[in-house]
């Protein structure tokens, strides 16, 4: 367990963290999800002891480590850059930890060989991070942080710095690896999709402050306030309310709409909308519609419904929500 | 903008020319003067007591000299990239001043300040000679090549940030592991050239050393000092060629010891 009680850091006048606190079950695959500039780096150097806290307290596994520098903390650290040692091979940068300890050369080369065959570079022994991808370079960089036995794993944006097909297959993979290892696992990410698709719980934050905690169902379905719901996947405004874009069912007949939207409790109701534009994603369709009141919104359904409305450009249609994700009340300045 | 192909040729024949008339033509001369009356002129010319004394004076300082510049380089670097103090600012001006002082003025204020009645001049009336003596030397040296391995340093530790380092950190080194491991590899190339530029101002320097030396052949000579002294007192015209080619001839094979060191180091 990592535990983050009070934390504040300025710079200047301004507050990168203001007063979080956090708990991080042992474990877990956390991931510090918000927008750039919203501190989950501070927070996760502050964690880490790259970054010195002005008030509160950091303990892992029951020990104070408010005051430790780094090296005795019992980390993992994957910075987003990678930080591969460059004047050192493949082997020398995973050993790095175990040379500092001082380990026999022995235990060291076998340990080096496990993980360079976890992280898949057997066969990178003796190249230099020059001669890597960068995809191949974080593996590397995760390997050496794994090498140390790390309590806890920390991750600051692992993958945001490599192309997007191999930032999924190494998300994945990381997944997996922390399914078999079991280690304590921290990661910073932007980007919600990579939060819900890797993490087992999910913190929000904002503004140097943590909006909501939860796993990834919960804080998808039920967001405490407009800013996770918006955070964490498209929205539409819908009456009074915000929606997900796939909860919104279209009715070509104004009538069965109404009859339908009557079963849903707390409903905004139904809003006749024009068809703007029709657009195939896929597995899905998403359909920019304009309310009478002028309103834009998209709704987002499946190809079959698609196709049994046969909708056209500047065609009419009736939109009721259904299953409502959210809960909150929207600022009325911005509802239709 | 393009350029006419004659313009160019012109331009071309120029910037060679001038680098042919100020930097080959001279140093052809002094070879050339020092070779004509045949190899074995040149060894008795730099052999005598005197040339001796003065080669080995030379060199002295600069084993002095280079250590010091080395260790303090360094941590001024490390102190203008990393630190966060007051008066960076000063010092990041303070480390060009050598550049900016002309090493003659460097002789007089260290006169001034070591010399008997100067303001450490205490040591001097205790027998401790700094001014006409070794330490003047190496002080004056000391200074005019401060700036070298500061300025070659510092750009590396920019660029290399502190991800490394910190990275070093979190897998269990302590700060003197981390320089060790990781900071001092990194910077090895800023460091052995601004070691090479510190040894050829060192061997070269004149008009500081001249003015904090005793000038005694055979004392307290170093080798440009030899080079003036054969040249303007003893009218040894063909000495002070052969002192100068053997001058030179120290810088270039510093300059070479420290490539052929460092691409052995580098390609291990
Ligand atoms: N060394 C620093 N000096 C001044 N401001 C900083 C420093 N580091 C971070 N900040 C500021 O703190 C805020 C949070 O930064 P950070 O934790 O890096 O955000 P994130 O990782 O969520 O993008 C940002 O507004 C950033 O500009
Ligand atoms: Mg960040």
């Amino acid at each position: 367990m990592i535990t983050v009680t009070d934390a504040r850091k300025n710079y200047g006048s301004f507050a990168a963290l203001d007063d979080v606190s956090l708990d991080i079950p042992s474990g877990s695959l956390t991931a510090l999800l918000g927008p750039s500039g919203s501190g989950k780096s501070t927070l996760l150097r502050s964690i880490a002891g790259l970054e010195g806290l002005d008030s509160g307290t950091v303990t892992i596994e029951g020990r104070d480590v408010t005051n430790e520098p780094p090296q005795r903390r019992g980390i993992g650290f994957v910075f987003q850059h990678y930080a591969a040692f460059k004047h050192m091979t493949v082997r020398d940068n995973v050993a790095f930890g175990l040379t500092i300890r001082k380990r026999p050369k022995a235990e060291t080369d076998k340990k080096v060989d496990e993980l360079l065959e976890i992280v898949g570079l057997d066969g990178f022994r003796n190249r230099y991070p020059a001669q890597l991808s960068g995809g191949q370079r974080q593996r590397m960089a995760l390997a050496r942080a794994l090498a140390v036995d790390p309590q806890v794993l920390l991750l600051d944006e692992p993958f945001g710095a490599l192309d997007a097909k191999v930032r999924t297959d190494l998300r994945q993979w990381l997944r997996r690896l922390h399914d078999e290892v079991h280690v304590t696992t921290v990661l910073v990410t932007h980007d919600q999709e990579e939060a819900l698709d890797v993490a087992d719980r999910i913190a929000v934050l904002n503004k140097g402050r943590i909006e909501q905690v939860g796993d990834p169902v919960t804080l998808y379905e039920r967001p405490a306030n407009d800013f996770v719901m918006g955070f964490l996947g498209s929205v539409a405004h819908f009456g009074d309310q915000l929606v997900r874009p796939h909860d919104i069912v279209l009715e070509r007949d104004r009538a069965t709409a109404l009859a339908l939207d009557a079963k849903v409790a707390g409903s905004p109701g139904v809003v006749e909308a024009v068809v703007e534009r029709v657009v195939p994603l896929g597995f899905e369709v998403r359909v920019d519609l304009r309310a009478d009141s002028g309103a834009r919104f998209a709704a987002q359904i499946t190809r079959r419904d698609a196709a049994d409305l046969q909708l056209r450009e500047g065609e009419t249609v009736h939109a009721r929500a259904v299953g409502r994700s959210s809960v909150v009340e929207v600022d009325p300045a911005l509802a239709i | 903008m393009r350029i006419s192909t004659g313009t160019r040729i012109s331009l071309r024949v120029i910037a060679l020319g001038y680098l042919f008339v100020l930097l080959a033509v001279p140093i052809a001369v002094i070879l050339w003067r020092t070779f004509s009356p045949g190899i074995g002129e040149f060894v008795a010319s730099v052999s005598t007591p005197a040339a001796q004394s003065a080669i080995n004076l030379s060199l002295l300082i600069v084993a002095i000299v280079v250590p010091l510049n080395v260790v303090f380089g360094v941590a001024t670097a490390l102190a203008l990239v990393r630190g966060r103090f007051r008066g960076r600012g000063l010092l990041q001006a303070v480390v060009d001043l050598p550049f900016a002082v002309s090493p003659i003025v460097v002789g007089v204020a260290l006169i001034m300040l070591w010399g008997a009645g100067g303001w450490f001049g205490g040591l001097d009336n205790a027998g401790f000679k700094v001014i006409f003596g070794l330490p003047g030397m190496v002080i004056a040296t000391l200074f005019v090549t401060l700036p070298f391995v500061v300025r070659e340093v510092e750009p590396v530790l920019h660029e290399i940030g502190q991800e490394q380092e910190q990275a070093a950190s979190t897998l269990g080194a302590n700060r003197w592991q981390t320089f060790w491991r990781i900071t001092l590899p990194a910077i090895r190339w800023g460091l052995t050239y601004g070691i090479v530029l510190t040894v050829a101002r060192a061997l070269g320097e004149f008009g500081a050393v001249i003015m904090v030396s005793s000038g005694f052949p055979g004392v307290s000579q170093t080798l440009t000092l030899l080079v003036h002294s054969r040249y303007i007192d003893d009218h040894n015209t063909y000495g002070a060629y052969a002192a100068a080619t053997l001058l030179m001839g120290i810088a270039l094979v510093v300059l070479l010891l420290m490539t052929v060191l460092d691409r052995k180091r580098s390609d291990r």
